[in-house]
């Protein structure tokens, strides 16, 4: 319990920057996926293996989903939501295995939220030009334009927030559990705490991302 | 004032916190599911959509939970220092 109160362990320093612990594991994840890529990738067939056909069940599964939820013309971003649903479903799941999940860390999840926050006001300036963009502030009345601004601000602070908030809380709430009865009963609370809510949260983080994207384009 | 009582006032706001925040989700989520439910009920055959665009509201309705949950977690922070 004590260690999850406290800040991320720092492993090491690279050139004075420390590396946490949230922050190594989430690159060993992001080692995985692109190691397992490539190694799939290398021995493609016409009649797919079991590894093969997973991959590909995966990425037309993103697939389906964005053109779904986007729109058939914005297909092309289901390699970006791929990617993050990929990282954040096993970084979510990782608390199982008594590691510090990397979505635990504010720093991850709110380094995603602001990648999403780029995306969004390029596509929107890309979408409406400048005058377009500075008008989109002023809607639908021109003074409500600092209000306009804080909204926009909170959408990836409430994106971020939510996946830590939810991870943290099921990684402190499971800690608890193994302080008062460490043997049997934490079983289910990793099931709930780790699987459901980490594959939930998974779903909604990259759902929430699509329909920000999509009204910034619209 | 005494750093003591700081640290008391400061567990005492966190457990404030995060129960005050999460009376409002409770509700907000518990009328979306029920409404779900009323919409399954009516067009079983929308289960999957009706599903997801429940937790997509729920998710929604969770975000001041989730606010006073960091709160409560920054206080307890804070509470360590003192105690």
């Amino acid at each position: 319990m004590e260690r999850f109160m406290q800040a991320p362990e720092v492993l090491f320093r690279i050139a004075g920057v420390p590396i946490t612990e949230t922050v190594f594991v989430g690159w060993m994840v992001m080692l995985f996926f692109i190691g397992a890529g490539f190694a799939v990738t290398r021995t493609l067939r016409e009649r797919p293996g079991i590894v093969q056909a997973t991959a590909e069940m995966m990425v037309s599964g993103f697939r389906s989903l964005v053109s779904d939820t986007m729109g058939q013309d914005k297909l092309g971003f289901y390699a970006f939501v791929g990617s993050l649903i990929l990282f954040v479903f096993l970084s979510n799941i990782l608390g199982v295995t008594g590691l510090r999940p990397p979505t635990s860390d504010v720093n991850i999840t709110m380094g995603m939220a602001i990648l999403t926050f780029m995306m969004v006001q390029f596509y929107r300036f890309k979408a409406k030009g400048v005058l377009g963009y500075v008008k989109s502030f002023g809607e639908p009345l021109v003074f409500l334009f600092p209000l306009n601004i804080i909204s926009e601000l909170a959408a990836p602070v409430s994106l971020g927030m939510r996946l830590f908030g939810n991870i943290l809380g099921g990684t402190i709430i499971v800690a608890l559990i193994y302080d008062v009865i460490p043997l049997g009963a934490p079983v289910p609370f990793h099931l709930y705490f780790d699987l459901f809510v980490g594959a939930v949260q998974t779903y909604i983080f990259a759902m929430l991302t699509m329909v920000f994207v999509k009204m910034a384009m619209e | 004032m005494d750093p003591m009582l700081i640290g008391i006032v400061a567990i005492g706001a966190s457990g404030f916190a995060v129960g005050l925040a999460a009376i409002g989700p409770g509700i907000g989520q518990g009328f979306a599911a029920g409404k779900a439910v009323e919409a399954l009920a009516r067009q079983p055959e929308l289960r999957s959509e009706i599903i997801s665009t429940m937790l997509l509201g729920q998710a929604v309705a969770e975000t001041t939970g989730i606010y006073g949950l960091v709160m409560s977690l920054i206080l307890l922070g804070i509470a360590q220092n003192f105690l």
